[in-house]
C-alpha cells in the first residue's frame, strides 16, 4: 500500500468490511478510502466483488461485518433512500431511465415541477437544459425520448440526473461498459468536468484500465474479495494492472488444471 | 432537429410545435408533418375515410336520427371504457372484467332502490362506487397477491356475471319509474357522447400534463426503473384499476338509461373487447409504456361507425365480427411495424 492510512480529508472510509452469502465469501476484510473531491477507480475481474462492494456502499445490501465511516462518523445504511439522504447516490448499470419519456422528463422523474394540477414542463425543460449545459453534457434535443439516444448519451443523462440532487459521493457501476471510444469519451468528459467543479467524490467500477487511469486519481484492484493494489493513477499503468489480473487468472487456471489432473489420477 | 422520426412517448404527442417549424415549408406542409408524426394519425385518417364512405353509400347515415345513435349508442360507451383500458394498458395491465362491471352497476342501483329504498341519486352514486370497488379487488389480486391481470380480471368478470345471473334470475328489468326523471345528464339523447368527449379531454390532460400520467407511462415503460426512482408503482396500478372500474360502472348506468332497460346480458366480453380494440387501433401498445387517449377515442368512433354504418347498409352482425377481428390484426401489425420504423429512425 503506497497511500497513507485514512486522513481527516477522507469523505468515506470502509473498514474491515466482509460479506458472506451463506458459505460463499464475496468480500473479506476490505479497507478502502475515498478522499474529498477524489475520483477512485475500482477494478477487478468479473466476480471479484466490485459490485457487491458498491451495493453495500449505496445501501442496497448490508455488510456481514465491518463498518462504513462517512465524514468521520460511523454510519449503517438502512436502505438506498437512507444512503441517498446522507448524500450517496449511485448510477446502476440498468440506469433506471424510462425510454418512452423525454430527456427532461427523465431528469425530473419523481421530482417533477408542478403548477398544481399540471406539470410545469416549461420550467423543467429550462432547468434540465441549464443543468446539462453546466456539467457539459450536450444532448441535441431535450424533448427527444430517451429511446432515441445512444448508450453514451443515456449514461450521461443518468449521471447528470444523479448529480442533480448534489450528492457528496457518486457511485458509478460500469459507466463505460459496452461503449465505443467516442461514446465513452462523453462519460469521461463528464466525470472530468464534475471533478474540476470539485463538489463530488466519485467511485467508478470499470473494466477498461486505460480509460480508468485517464480519469481517476487513484485505482484499487479487487481480486478474490480482497483489495490487492492501491496506487495513484500516475504510479501505475494499464500494463501493470492487466498483468496483475492475467497473473491471477493464470494461477486460477493452473490450479483448476491441477485439480482436474488429480481427479483423473 | 434531426430527421429521425420524432415521435416519442405519448407525453410528447401533445407538446406544442417548436417555433420555426412552419417558416420554410409553408403552414400546410408543416401541419401535415406534425399530423404524420402523431400516433393518432392512422386512426384519424381511417375515421375520416369511413365517415365519407358511409355518408356517400347511404343517405340515412348523416341524419338527425342516425347521428345520435352513431355517437351516443354505438361510440360513447366504447370511448369511455377505452379510456380506462388505455391507462391500464400503458402501465402494463388490462381489465377484462369491465364489461361485467358495466352490467353489474345498473342492477346494483335497481336492487338498492327497489329492495332497500335507497333514493335515486344515492343509488346511482353507490352503483358508480361499486365499479371502484371491483377495480380495487382487481388491483389487490394483481398487485398485492401477484396474479397476472389477465387471469385476475377474467376471474372477477366471471364472478360478477355469476352474481348477476343468480340475483336477477337472468331476467332483464326496466328502470323504476321514480328513477327516470331528472337523469337526462346521464342518459339523455347526446349526454353519453358529451360525457365521452369531456372525459377524453380530461384524461388526455391527465396523461400528458400531470404527474399521474407521467408515472403511469414510467411504470409501464420501465417498472424497475420507476421503482428505483421512488415512484409508488403500486399506487399507480391501484388507481388505474379503480378508474377503469369506475368508467365501467358509469357506462353501464348510461346504457341502462339510454335503452331504458337493465339487462344482465348487456356489456360482457364483447364490450370489453371493443374497448381494448379501440385503444389498440388508436395506437396504444399492449406491452405498456405508451398509448394515447385521443387515439382511443377515435378508435372507438371507428368501431361505432363500423357497427352503425354496416347496419344501415344492411350487413348482418355476423360478418361484422370478421371485420372487427381483421381490424385488430391490421392495427397490431401496423403498430409493430411503426415501432420498428421508429427504432430505425432513432439510430
Amino acid at each position: 500500500m503506497t497511500e497513507a492510512p485514512g486522513s481527516a480529508a477522507d469523505i468515506l472510509r470502509v473498514e474491515h468490511i466482509s460479506k458472506n452469502y451463506g458459505a460463499v465469501n464475496a468480500l473479506s476484510d476490505i479497507n478502502l478510502r475515498l478522499g474529498t473531491g477524489e475520483v477512485l477507480g475500482l477494478i477487478g475481474d468479473n466476480g471479484a466483488g466490485k459490485s457487491t462492494l458498491l451495493k453495500i456502499l449505496c445501501g442496497f445490501q448490508s455488510p456481514t461485518s465491518g463498518q462504513i465511516v462517512l465524514e468521520g462518523k460511523e454510519v449503517s445504511f438502512k436502505s438506498v433512500d437512507h444512503a441517498r439522504s446522507l448524500g450517496i447516490d449511485a448510477v446502476y448499470q440498468d440506469l433506471a431511465l424510462i425510454p418512452q419519456l423525454t430527456v427532461y422528463q427523465n431528469m425530473f422523474l419523481n421530482r417533477e415541477k408542478v403548477n398544481w394540477p399540471l406539470l410545469n414542463s416549461r420550467a423543467m425543460r429550462k432547468e434540465a437544459k441549464e443543468h446539462l449545459d453546466e456539467i457539459g453534457v450536450r444532448i441535441p434535443n431535450i424533448n427527444a425520448s430517451v429511446a432515441q439516444l445512444s448508450g453514451g448519451q443515456r449514461q450521461a443523462i443518468a449521471v447528470a440526473r444523479s448529480v442533480f440532487s448534489s450528492p457528496k459521493i457518486l457511485l458509478l457501476d460500469e459507466p463505460l461498459a459496452a461503449m465505443g471510444v467516442k461514446e465513452g469519451s462523453i462519460i469521461l468528459d463528464l466525470i472530468t468536468r464534475l471533478k474540476s467543479q470539485g463538489n463530488v467524490s466519485i467511485i467508478i467500477i470499470a473494466h477498461n484500465y486505460g480509460q480508468v487511469l485517464e480519469v481517476c486519481d487513484r485505482v484499487n484492484l479487487i481480486q478474490g474479495g480482497k483489495i490487492t493494489l492501491d496506487k495513484r493513477s500516475d504510479e501505475t499503468s494499464a500494463e501493470e494492472l492487466t498483468d496483475l489480473v492475467v497473473a491471477e487468472y493464470r494461477k486460477a487456471l493452473e490450479e483448476r488444471q491441477r485439480e482436474a489432473a488429480g481427479g483423473l489420477g | 432537429m434531426s430527421d429521425a422520426v420524432k415521435q416519442g412517448g405519448p407525453a410528447q404527442a401533445g407538446s406544442p410545435p417548436r417555433a420555426g417549424d412552419g417558416q420554410s415549408g409553408g403552414f400546410l406542409r408543416s401541419a401535415g408533418l406534425v399530423l404524420l408524426r402523431q400516433r393518432e394519425s392512422t386512426v384519424f385518417v381511417v375515421a375520416v375515410a369511413l365517415f365519407i364512405y358511409f355518408a356517400v353509400s347511404s343517405s340515412a347515415f348523416v341524419t338527425g336520427t342516425n347521428l345520435p345513435i352513431l355517437f351516443t349508442q354505438d361510440s360513447a360507451p366504447f370511448i369511455i371504457l377505452a379510456l380506462g383500458e388505455v391507462f391500464l394498458l400503458i402501465c402494463g395491465e388490462i381489465d377484462l372484467s369491465v364489461g361485467f362491471t358495466f352490467a353489474f352497476a345498473p342492477f346494483l342501483m335497481y336492487f338498492l332502490n327497489q329492495y332497500y329504498g335507497v333514493p335515486g341519486i344515492l343509488a346511482i352514486i353507490i352503483a358508480l362506487f361499486s365499479g371502484v370497488v371491483v377495480g380495487w379487488i382487481n388491483a389487490f389480486l394483481t398487485v398485492t397477491v401477484g396474479l397476472p391481470s389477465f387471469i385476475t380480471t377474467l376471474g372477477t368478470g366471471l364472478v360478477l356475471l355469476g352474481i348477476l345471473d343468480t340475483t336477477s334470475h337472468a331476467e332483464p328489468v326496466t328502470i323504476p319509474t321514480d328513477m327516470t326523471s331528472d337523469v337526462h345528464w346521464l342518459g339523455g339523447n347526446w349526454a353519453p357522447f358529451i360525457w365521452a368527449i369531456g372525459l377524453t379531454i380530461i384524461m388526455h390532460i391527465v396523461l400528458t400534463r400531470t404527474r399521474w400520467g407521467l408515472h403511469t407511462v414510467s411504470v409501464g415503460g420501465n417498472l424497475l426503473g420507476a421503482r428505483e426512482a421512488g415512484i409508488h408503482v403500486n399506487t399507480i396500478k391501484y388507481g388505474n384499476f379503480m378508474l377503469a372500474g369506475l368508467f365501467g360502472a358509469l357506462v353501464g348506468l348510461q346504457n341502462a338509461y339510454v335503452t331504458n332497460s337493465i339487462d344482465p346480458t348487456a356489456g360482457g366480453y364483447l364490450y370489453m373487447f371493443y374497448a381494448v380494440t379501440a385503444a389498440v387501433i388508436g395506437g396504444t401498445a399492449m406491452l405498456g409504456g405508451s398509448g394515447t387517449v385521443i387515439g382511443a377515442c377515435l378508435g372507438a368512433i371507428v368501431i361505432g361507425m363500423l357497427t352503425d354504418g354496416f347496419t344501415i347498409l344492411g350487413v348482418s352482425a355476423n360478418p361484422l365480427d370478421i371485420i372487427f377481428g381483421a381490424a385488430v390484426l391490421v392495427a397490431m401489425i401496423a403498430n409493430v411495424q411503426l415501432a420498428r420504423l421508429r427504432e430505425r429512425g432513432a439510430q
